[in-house]
């Protein structure tokens, strides 16, 4: 279990040099900061999953599971960008209305004509660069990140408007057909193209973060910013650059958006950064940043879409309970990282 | 003369203030009777008095945000507890045989205040107790509280009928608009209370620096609970006056972003989101900056979809100005400015 992956942040647990047994390794890595939201995350899920298929007949099956990552896509690829703002201990208010304006873009533009694959690499073009103007001000202006991204929110969100006020469906015969397509993976379950991007990416960020220099920079800036630039780390386009990363996710969460919803609107995906930003906790990392992985946010997720399953089995529980589920799980993990590390010290 | 104007342009209102007189100007450009005021039926009614009476929500909310901010906290959870207020108000209304009677009315208010009493003493409770980062503590009652104000709801939107009720949104007293008495009986209470007498100063002493203020004896844990508390009744105040306005309570939308719309006044106001030296004064005028950029924004003929981009653009201008960056620039180049002239160093 200790051995998941390389530390990148320097561990605070107390080394001891005796060999231990089984019971005190997993207590260790339970009550270890980086390691033990991360499992209480994964036996929560699992606990949920095992529960809803005791209370619901056919609920413990592989397709349950895949739509899961099926209709929650979208959210993994913006919690994955979110993950590297977060461990530098800077957060994304901008996220949502960003998948708004992706969407906005994609269905006018494929509505005045232009080709899918012009589309798309568009989008992500302009939502990078709206991630880089972003990470320009907070590191050479000091703007904080709270307030710079909650500009370029007003910013996302205003332009979505401006480009039309009512929705606009997507008709492109490629579009959808990209859309749509379900790849079967034998007994009856399929997964769509979103799925597999979406894990393309979650694969593409485990390994920038933890075998890249980029990566590891990431985590030294949350670790500490000062002790990073001491280190002679190039903190400063980095610093900037994990601001692109999230517009880049924030742009192709839109369209795995866009692939789920085929139309645009520009008041889709309000509160959407809540949601991932509540994944990235659930998930394990720490808003202070310096501790987390990915792969705990991908887990967050998951939580977040098995909850709303449930309460979709369940039938007599109204929408509104997965607000306040969301928000207890948030207490939850939030007092727990606090116990954790506050134990370690 | 000349000492005086460098005091004020050095002091943090006067960016702000250009802010809002540009805007002002360029509503008389737009509508060369913009300034007027009316009297009809005995109260005041124009532009001008429009921008005070839609303003005073968030006003009232940036006023509590301010102290919050000040304590180098930060409270999301106000859009929440302003619609949960506004959702407790009205089903109290609802559920009374009597709307109209200003006692079943007076009932609903205290009830809606009350809990948001409890709701600011949680967040007190996770920030100073549990010690969670505050911007976290209030995430869970933001997400969580628009689902318990649609509980109280039911998920319906609720619609009232209640003379007394609706007063507080739209009604006036001598002339002017209840609520911009409100908000200044908010704004009044708040500045006495900071700073006639020493609560403010421990304020941003905890703000400036947590430990060394711990040190010196001041008890922060009290001081955290008390400006959440203050900031989330002062959410329910506004909570009230929206869903006073509207006569109906919508869990989902009322006071949607308001916590951005007070968080930015209490920056345009020159407070530091770090902590520290606060400016009600200049909340105040923040507060005036975004409702004066709504009110432009209709009057110069923008179509209102676009007032976000606008609202953007004026966060990014004024933050931009501030930073400690713009501002060496502006040093530099004002000292080379002073020796070239030959007159030395500006007073800065």
């Amino acid at each position: 279990m200790t051995t998941l992956l390389p530390a990148p942040a320097p561990t605070t647990g107390v080394s001891r040099k005796a060999p231990k047994g089984l019971g005190a390794r997993i207590r260790d890595a339970f009550t270890s900061p980086k390691y033990g939201p991360v499992l209480v995350t994964a036996v929560l899920f699992v606990a949920v999953f095992v529960i809803g298929g005791i209370r619901y007949p056919g609920f413990l099956s592989g397709q349950v599971l895949l739509n899961l990552f099926v209709d929650n896509a979208y959210l993994i690829v913006l919690a994955v960008g979110m993950t590297f703002v977060i461990l530098t201990g800077g957060i994304d208010l901008s996220v949502g209305a960003v998948v708004a304006l992706s969407t906005m873009i994609a269905a006018s533009l494929l509505q005045a004509g232009l080709p899918a694959a012009v589309v798309i690499p568009l989008i992500l073009v302009a939502t990078s660069a709206l991630g880089l103007l972003v990470g320009l001000m907070i590191h050479y202006f000091k703007v904080q990140p709270f307030i710079a991204t909650l500009a370029a929110m007003f910013l996302a969100r205003g332009l979505c408007y401006v480009i039309s006020q009512s929705s606009i469906s997507i008709t492109d015969p490629a579009f959808i057909a990209l859309a749509v397509s379900r790849l079967p993976l034998g007994g009856g379950m399929s997964i769509t193209w979103s799925v597999i991007i979406a894990v393309i990416v979650v694969a593409v960020a485990v390994w920038v973060l933890h075998r890249t220099r980029f990566g590891r920079t990431v985590y030294a800036i949350g670790g500490g910013e000062h002790s990073g630039m001491l280190m002679g780390l190039p903190v400063a386009r980095t610093k900037v650059l994990v601001y692109v990363v999230s517009g880049f996710c924030s742009g192709l969460a839109g369209v795995l958006f866009t692939f789920y919803t085929l139309s645009g609107y520009p008041l889709t995906a309000i509160g959407t950064e809540l949601d991932a930003i509540a994944a990235v906790v659930i998930g394990g990392t720490l808003l202070a940043g310096g501790y987390g992985f990915v792969l705990g946010s991908v887990l967050g997720v998951l939580v977040l879409g098995i909850i709303q399953t449930i309460i979709t089995f369940e039938g007599t529980l109204s929408s509104w309970w997965t607000k306040i589920f969301i928000g207890v799980l948030l207490l939850v993990f939030i007092v727990l990282q606090r116990v954790l590390t506050a134990r370690r010290r | 003369m000349t000492a005086l104007l460098a005091r004020f342009v050095s002091s943090r209102l006067f960016w702000p203030l250009v802010m809002l007189a540009v805007l002002l100007i360029i509503d008389v450009i737009a509508v060369p009777g913009f300034f007027a005021i009316t009297i009809r039926d005995g109260n005041l009614y124009g532009s001008l008095i429009d921008i005070l009476r839609n303003g005073a929500p968030t006003l009232i909310v940036a006023i509590g945000m301010t102290l919050v901010i000040a304590t180098r906290g930060i409270d999301l959870s106000v859009g929440a507890v302003a619609a949960i207020s506004g959702a407790v108000a009205c089903s109290i209304l609802l559920g009374s045989p009597d709307p109209g009677n200003p006692a079943t009315v007076a009932v609903a208010i205290v009830v809606a205040l009350l809990i948001s009493l409890v709701l600011g003493v949680w967040n007190g409770f996770l920030v100073s107790v549990i010690g969670i980062q505050p911007i976290i503590a209030t995430l869970i009652l933001m997400t969580a509280g628009r689902g318990v104000a649609m509980l109280i709801t039911e998920g319906q939107i609720l619609t009232v009928t209640s003379p007394p009720f609706k007063a507080l949104g739209s009604g006036f007293w001598l002339g002017i608009p209840i609520a911009v008495y409100v908000a200044a009986f908010v704004f009044v209470l708040a500045a006495v209370f900071t700073r006639r007498t020493a609560l403010g100063m421990m304020i941003e002493s905890v703000g400036i620096n947590p430990e060394a203020s711990r040190q010196a004896g001041i008890r922060a844990r009290g001081l955290l609970f008390v400006v959440y508390t203050f900031s989330a009744v002062c959410a329910a105040i506004a909570g009230l006056i929206l869903t006073a306005n509207t006569m109906a309570a919508d869990a989902n939308n009322a006071a949607l972003f308001i916590e951005l719309d007070a968080i930015l006044a209490v920056v345009i106001g020159g407070t530091s989101l770090a902590g520290g030296r606060y400016s009600l004064a200049g909340t105040l005028v923040g507060a005036l900056v975004i409702q004066t950029l709504v009110t432009t924004v209709y009057t110069v003929g923008i179509p209102p979809i676009a007032t976000m981009v606008f609202k953007a653009a004026v966060v990014t201008v004024v933050c931009l100005l501030q930073s400690p960056t713009t501002n060496q620039a502006l040093a530099s180049w004002r000292r080379s400015l002073a020796v070239r002239t030959g007159k030395g160093v500006a007073s800065a």
